[in-house]
């Protein structure tokens, strides 16, 4: 018996205190993973590089702070009952004295909470005056973005610019900022902006304008994907948001607001595009392709990525993507073409020249 | 017929032919054996979503992986979701509290036999007409589909042009036939608690579990109301050219998030404020102390409901609202956290001072109260509406709502499984068993949600049949399906425990636990009549005062 009993307690602490080994290995192995160990995290909101993601960044900091303290206090005091006021090996069977509470002891841990919600609600509030309110500055460059199943459709009114999936936006100086401001619509369902990195995710919903920023502090590539539930392919509406420096920024948008170039190697390949069903969904400016329902390709080979980022811009992979989209985005809304191998490598020859 | 049932007698129960027996099932008013059925048809429906979620976590075992299709994988999870929260979830609490209620205050039945049938097999077949939905969903058709719209089912995804073929209409018509069950279910409740209960039985000397579920049922009437309400006006958008929520025709996607969440929200107090009464019962007798607190656990828990109905629009921190708007709606969620913190405490209090015996019921008791604490902390963050921008949709709140339906409420319900078990059968659990069942699933459990957090901070949104290689996700996801197996094996061990010891455990004796509250006062399983003559009490611990003639707790309440 009393053996058994010692097995018992033995096993509970020994498990209290796995469990705490457990969450201090998780910490260990979270922080060094969030706070940029060797394995690269491009999406990571800890390494915020723009204002909205770094003012979440800090009232993130500060809340984990807050509930740090409350878990190690409340764990200790769970942890003391547990182990104290265990029945023990020698218990003489005698029911322990009934106390029916205490209103002294009540008020106090009934005040305290309120008192920390308190200030957390103060320090939230803030932060969400600070980026919802943001005044938009007159250097602000303007942003359209349209959620497509599955694919994202980028305008900039002011540039003539319509581009897909690949958002280019200039580095903005604290000094002479020039924040992006994204206008967010949908065509179909309900989509999600998130570039963690960035900003925090706003919502694109049909028949409703949502607005956001962001102020890139680095150039480089922020990766992100459609972060609200849209239909078969939801998890390959992938997203890329290049930051240039204001100057590259100029010269990418004067590039992209030329109308598609003219070759006559490739006038085949054009002639099937715009015969077949193909230009009842793209627009390739300059030409008579005018659809509206799929990415603009007039300037397709300047965008790294295609099918929203599901396969890298390589002639391979958009030949693929015209035989059999299936093969790279089951679920996709563009259908196999069911073109001959030749008129397939004159498309894709054709395509390869928009730049 | 009846008098066999007067006392337990396996002899006897088993010469009957099976048609009978099952026929005295399937027609009977009898709340013990309603009860029952609602917690089997749960168990099984349980396994189901189990499986479901599995296929998820093969899936998801590394990026780029082709275990399923991703239209099977959003079938998945919808069906997942929907399963657990309306067919385990709710009639298992709905199991607990029927067959618990009239044996706790001293009743013979609840308010309403005939209603408490009718609405057990509403929400039966309501279960049955959802997942029919694999063979008919997409009608005459062809071959047939799962809902894929998600647990949620924002609009417009589920209007005809987006979601073809009849897998929405399964969805629809299943919840709301088990949406009218449900309000049944509670409507019964609240007559049972306030009309039923025996002489000297005043509301303040209920036990906490019949407060708790008062206050569930409460909820249940007020919350499952708006969401019948929408998926009829679905349906009217799907077959009579409504325009409620359909977008191409000027209708508005964000009304239908309101309903859905003026649901949702109070649906999570559905489900944990019974869990919190399971704790309550458990707690006390296997620390050997009274509750701490009882007035308090009582205003806090009926402090829950009211503040549950403030905080829907948490769920929507993402869709644009205004800074205003957004600002309450943390203020009011993090409200919550204020009597939550409190019943936490007075659990804590009742242990103070106790003699704790580790017993199955306890350790799961003890592990609830563990992940509650963080399940409440992760809560508070998402509160925060722009951690919530970074947090929102993530794997973090995937984590979270499991860390509070898993990590506290399941837990709290195996414990009610172990505490409950020997009055149910009238034969003891395997406790050893019971602790495998316990270690197992709090491995897995920790593997695989404790983990599930890390995803989410660096950027994976949920709902994805796949993800990109070399965003660091990869090492978490396949821990997160290692720890499926654990949960797995957990659970196996326990629907063997409970079906060995149904037909071998040890008979047990009416009050094996030397508990206080009067369903332990009557055989076990206790007769059809439950009670031969009605108790008569004078404080929370009827059966202390029986014991304890020379200190009862009426003379210090």
């Amino acid at each position: 018996m009393r053996r058994t009993r010692h097995r018992a307690l033995v096993r509970s602490v020994g498990g209290l205190f796995a469990e705490i080994l457990v969450l201090l290995a998780f910490l260990s192995f979270a922080t060094s993973q969030c706070f940029g160990g060797p394995d690269p995290s491009p999406a990571n909101i800890f390494r915020p590089s723009s204002t909205p993601a770094d003012e979440v960044f800090h009232i993130a900091i500060f809340v984990l702070i807050i509930a740090a303290v409350i878990f190690t206090v409340v764990f200790c005091l769970l942890a003391y009952a547990l182990v104290k006021f265990r029945r023990r090996t020698d218990d003489d069977g005698r029911e322990p004295a009934p106390v029916y509470g205490s209103n002294q002891v009540e008020l106090a841990w009934t005040v305290l909470p309120i008192l920390i919600v308190l200030v957390l609600f103060l320090a939230t509030a803030r932060v969400i005056h600070s980026v919802e309110d943001a005044p938009k500055p007159p250097a602000a460059v303007e942003v359209i973005a349209i959620g497509h199943q599955f694919w994202w459709e980028f305008r900039y009114p002011a540039l003539g610019v319509v581009t897909a999936n690949e958002l280019h936006v200039p580095r903005s100086d604290p000094a002479h900022p020039t924040p992006t401001y994204v206008e967010l619509h949908s065509a179909d369902t309900d989509h999600s902006f998130w570039v963690p990195r960035l900003a925090g995710k706003t919502d694109l919903i049909p028949n409703r304008t949502n607005n956001m920023w962001i102020d890139p502090h680095e150039v480089g590539i922020y990766v992100g994907q459609c972060a609200q539930y849209c239909g078969t392919q939801h998890a390959k509406m992938l997203l890329r948001v290049y930051v240039d420096t204001n100057e590259g920024f100029r010269q990418w948008a004067q590039q992209e607001a030329q109308p598609a170039r003219v070759s006559d190697a490739v006038s085949e390949g054009r002639r099937v595009f715009e015969t077949t069903a193909c230009m009842n969904c793209h627009a390739i400016s300059g030409t008579v392709a005018d659809g509206q329902f799929g990415p603009d390709l007039t300037h397709l080979m300047s965008r790294e990525t295609i099918a929203s980022g599901a396969a890298l811009n390589t002639a391979e992979n958009l030949r693929l993507w015209i035989r059999d989209p299936e093969a790279i985005k089951p679920g996709s809304l563009m259908p196999a073409m069911q073109l001959t191998d030749q008129d397939l490598d004159a498309v894709t020859a054709y395509l390869e020249t928009l730049r | 017929m009846s008098s066999d049932s007067i006392a337990f007698n396996p002899a006897v129960e088993s010469t009957r032919p099976i048609g009978d027996r099952l026929h005295d099932w399937v027609a009977t008013v009898d709340h013990k054996k309603l009860g029952i059925m609602y917690i089997l048809y749960a168990l099984v429906f349980l396994v189901i979503g189990g499986i479901e979620a599995t296929i998820m976590r093969i899936q998801l075992i590394v990026p780029h992986n082709h275990f399923v299709s991703p239209q099977v994988f959003n079938e998945m999870f919808t069906m997942h979701g929907t399963t657990m929260i309306f067919f385990v979830a709710m009639p298992i609490m709905f199991g607990f509290a029927n067959y618990l209620l009239p044996l706790m205050i001293g009743a013979r039945d609840m308010a309403f036999p005939r209603l408490n049938a009718w609405s057990f097999w509403l929400a039966a077949f309501g279960g049955l007409l959802l997942y029919f939905s694999f063979i008919g969903g997409n009608g005459l058709y062809g071959a047939g589909g799962a809902p894929d719209v998600g647990w949620f089912a924002y609009a417009p995804l589920t209007a005809r042009v987006f979601s073809i073929g009849h897998s929405t209409d399964f969805w629809t018509l299943g919840l709301v036939v088990s949406g009218i069950g449900s309000i049944g279910t509670a409507a019964n409740i609240v007559a049972t608690v306030l009309c039923m209960r025996c002489a000297g039985m005043t509301l303040g000397k209920m036990p906490l579990l019949a407060w708790m579920n008062l206050v569930m049922a409460g909820l249940v009437l007020l919350a499952i109301s708006p969401l019948t309400a929408a998926q009829i006006m679905l349906s009217l958008d799907r077959y009579l050219g409504a325009h409620f929520f359909d977008t191409q025709a000027g209708g508005s996607a964000v009304i239908w998030m309101h309903f859905f969440w003026i649901f949702g929200h109070p649906e999570v107090y559905v489900l944990v404020i019974p869990a919190f009464a399971f704790a309550s019962e458990i707690i006390p007798v296997f620390s050997r102390k009274p509750i701490f607190g009882y007035p308090v656990m009582v205003a806090a828990t009926v402090a829950i409901g009211f503040v549950s109905f403030t905080v829907w629009a948490h769920h929507m921190f993402t869709v644009g609202m205004n800074s205003y708007a957004n600002s309450f709606f943390t203020i009011s969620t993090m409200i919550v956290g204020v009597p939550t913190g409190i019943k936490i405490f007075n659990w804590i209090g009742t242990m103070w001072g106790g003699k704790i015996q580790f017993k199955t019921p306890m350790l799961f008791c003890i592990g609830f109260l563990f992940q509650f604490l963080i399940a409440g902390l992760t809560g508070i963050m998402l509160a925060v509406a722009p951690f919530d921008w970074q947090l929102g949709n993530s794997y973090f709140v995937v984590a979270h709502f499991h860390y509070v339906i898993v990590g506290a409420i399941l837990f709290a319900l195996f414990g009610a499984f172990y505490y409950w078990f020997p009055k149910m059968s009238g034969r003891m659990y395997n406790e050893r068993l019971g602790k495998w069942h316990f270690w197992l699933f709090l491995i897995g459990f920790h593997l695989t949600f404790d983990f599930m957090h890390i995803p989410g901070l660096l950027g994976m949104p949920r709902r994805i049949y796949t993800y990109e290689p070399g965003r660091g996700w990869d090492i978490w996801n396949l821990i997160i399906t290692v720890g499926v197996f654990f949960q797995a094996a957990g659970i196996l061990v326990f629907v063997c425990n409970l079906l060995w010891s149904r037909i071998r455990g040890p008979v047990c004796a009416s009050d094996p636990w030397d508990a206080w509250t009067l369903e332990w006062s009557t055989s076990s399983p206790p007769p059809e009549y439950n009670f031969a003559v009605l108790p008569v009490v004078r404080s929370r611990r009827p059966l202390w005062d029986i014991k304890h003639p020379e200190d009862p707790d009426w003379k210090y309440e």
